[in-house]
């Protein structure tokens, strides 16, 4: 696979994380007779880096492997092979202990805020808990927690509440507060507004961002929804059944995409606007996207691809550079 | 001039919960014409759904509904559950998020279009499974003959709702009501599927509630809009009206706070504070008055009732100042 080339990847010096050929194959199920079913390759050779301070947003349908792709980048999952390079270490393959030291410089922020929050535990016990891990006094940690209540947005006096006495926006500010604790680098952030009411959506995407600036932290923003990985976004992967298709600055990606899944994507998008709803040209793809357990053989979108000619049934495109980015496609563009 | 097809007025549901009485749905009206789309917008909390189940009758339990709801002039509230039974289904019908609440997992596909259809045509069996084999081609599901044998579960998510999509529509109802059929789909085929009801409803004349919380949605499929807020209508307009001047703060509020394709990014978003109340504890005033930023005393002490607004027909808007232009738009 080439090497990035967009600019926000500095050529000098280390990237804070350095993803390459990451991999993670599941056993196929075992079906009621004991038989295992075929394994299933949910992400095949992921690459990517990512600089501090910036946000690269990966989107793609269900199944496209991208919340994988980020419980491999926290280690929740053990990648099947490939490299996982935080400040040029690779801890993909670090046992559990000698990732501890590591562990506080990437953190996670979940979908639900709800239930990724113990709902037997205080928002002080919740938020101090990795601090605890990490061996640091009580009263500290207490102290720690109120701070960070108050930098994202809550009432420190809150602090002994439990989480059901909260909204939906508010439990995913603990859950953000909670990912702040030990001062990480990078946040990877699966689906962080997805589960909340519209009207509140924008409250936790201006926080998140607030957060970037102050905090200096880059994040992997995970989600399905186009419009905010536009909204908080550097650069933007396109995932389609476990491979990156399109992969480049946002600006360019949404002005101008290469891969006729982008393209095809992103004019699926309804926008708030009746008037451009009628005037647009919309890209129907036929089908829904095929299953990872079989997927087709060459380019795995060519069964929905418009453009798809025969070399695309057969042989699988590599990621290379077209319009400033880079693309998996035998005929990128128009 | 002919009823309208679904008219809807003063729709009351309240709900006796142990915590007391929770009114759901307040004071709502609206119609629906053969051939066009009315799109529900609004919030978890909002009423959106538990107004679409009262429409259909569907509602259980514990639950008082109070108001009308005629279909093509004949009044459905206080009809027996076997009437309701006959009018649901023959001239109305509703799809979900999830098909698989709607779908048997121990019937085939084919099975239970037919089932639905034999029941209100009186068809034969063979009759009935052609019938469902048609549907199911016409709803684009490839070899249908042979996807008719198969069980929901062999069926993914964009071809189960198009399968629910055809057990609504076996039986020619006039109207459809869609509660977040979309809302659990990819947006590719969320496009697929919102193309499916269009054509459908242009070949049929159908009158189409969406039920939605994706303004997008709404700004691609419907005529009408009906914003509801706190179990209330805060804003009713044609769709265009809406979106160009939505004239209600919290349609403004909720319009402004979309991140969008179709916009620059570089400023932080403007957002509502707070979030949607709980109709536990309703307030006196406007339900959106703590969030709002136009807010006065009067917004705290006495309830808006939809009034007519602009010069356009169909235009109501629930607000104390609705078309009082505000300081700090004047400002800006």
């Amino acid at each position: 696979m080439t090497e990035p080339t967009t600019d926000t990847v500095k050529r000098t010096g280390v990237p804070l994380l350095s993803v390459k050929d990451l991999t993670m194959t599941f056993p196929g199920r075992r079906s009621a007779t004991g038989r295992r079913g075929a394994p299933v390759r949910a992400v095949d050779g992921v690459s990517f880096d990512l600089e501090a301070g910036r946000t690269l947003g990966l989107v793609g349908e269900s199944g496209c492997g991208k919340s994988t792709t980020g419980r491999m980048l926290v280690r929740l999952l053990e990648p099947t092979s490939g490299r996982i390079a935080f400040e040029g270490q690779d801890i993909s393959r670090m046992s559990q202990g000698a990732l501890r030291p590591l562990r506080g410089n990437i953190q996670m922020v979940f979908q639900d805020p709800h239930s990724s929050l113990n709902p037997r535990q205080t928002v002080a016990r919740i938020i101090s808990e990795p601090l605890l891990v990490q061996g640091r006094s009580a009263g500290d940690a207490r102290r720690r927690a109120a701070d960070l209540m108050e930098l994202v947005g809550l009432i420190p006096e809150h602090i002994d509440r439990y989480p059901h006495e909260f909204s939906g926006g508010q439990a995913q500010r603990i859950g953000i507060a909670r990912s702040l604790a030990t001062e990480p680098r990078l946040i990877v952030a699966d689906e962080p507004v997805s589960a909340l009411d519209v009207s509140v959506q924008a409250q936790i995407v201006n926080l998140m961002e607030r957060l970037r600036t102050e905090l200096g932290l880059a994040y992997v923003f995970i989600a399905h929804d186009l419009s905010v990985v536009k909204r908080v976004s550097d650069r933007v992967a396109v995932m389609y059944l476990g491979r990156i298709v399109e992969i480049g600055d946002k600006a360019s990606l949404y002005e101008n995409p290469q891969h006729p899944y982008t393209r095809a994507l992103l004019s699926a998008v309804p926008l708030p606007d009746p008037a451009a709803e009628r005037r647009r040209e919309r890209i129907v793809l036929l089908g829904d996207p095929p299953s990872p357990v079989a997927p087709p053989p060459g380019c795995t979108f060519h069964p929905r691809c418009p453009k798809a000619q025969e070399v695309c049934r057969t042989e699988r495109p590599l990621l290379r550079l077209a319009a400033s980015r880079e693309v998996a496609c035998h005929f990128p563009g128009d | 001039m002919a009823a309208p097809l679904l008219e809807v007025r003063d729709l009351h549901v309240t709900f006796t919960t142990p915590r007391g009485a929770v009114r759901a749905v307040d004071s709502v009206g609206f119609t629906v014409e053969s051939g066009r789309t009315l799109g529900i917008v609004g919030e978890s909390g909002s009423g959106k759904s538990v107004t679409s189940l009262a429409v259909m009758g569907l509602h259980r339990g514990a639950v008082e509904v109070g108001g009308s709801v005629a279909l093509a002039g004949r009044p459905l509230i206080g009809l027996s559950e076997r009437e309701l039974g006959t009018v649901r289904g023959r001239r109305m019908a509703m799809i979900f998020q999830d098909p698989l609440s709607s779908l048997h997992p121990y019937y085939t596909v084919g099975e239970q279009i037919a089932e639905h259809f034999r029941v209100h045509f009186k068809a034969g069996r063979a009759a009935a499974r052609r019938r469902a084999v048609d549907m199911l081609g016409e709803v684009g599901i490839p070899e249908p003959a042979r996807r008719a044998g198969e069980y929901p579960h062999q069926f993914s998510g964009g071809m189960r709702q198009r399968a629910m999509i055809a057990m609504a529509l076996a039986c020619e109802p006039d109207l459809l009501i869609a509660d977040e059929p979309t809302t659990a789909l990819d947006v590719t085929v969320q496009a697929q599927i919102l193309e499916l009801i269009a054509r459908l409803q242009q070949e049929r004349g159908l009158g189409v509630v969406m039920i939605t919380h994706d303004l997008g949605v709404v700004a691609r499929v419907a005529h009408e809009v009906l914003v509801m807020y706190g179990g209330r209508a805060a804003e009713q307009a044609p769709v265009d009206a809406l979106f160009a001047e939505p004239a209600h703060p919290y349609t403004r509020g909720l319009l402004d706070s979309l991140p969008r394709l179709d916009t620059a990014d570089d400023e932080p978003l403007p957002f509502i504070p707070g979030s949607p109340p709980s109709l536990l504890a309703p307030a006196p005033g406007c339900a959106f008055a703590p969030r709002c930023p136009r807010a006065a005393e009067r917004c705290t002490a006495e309830r808006p009732e939809p009034a007519a607004y602009g010069d356009g027909p169909g235009r109501t808007v629930a607000c104390h100042f609705a078309g009082v232009p505000a300081v700090e738009e004047a400002a800006r």
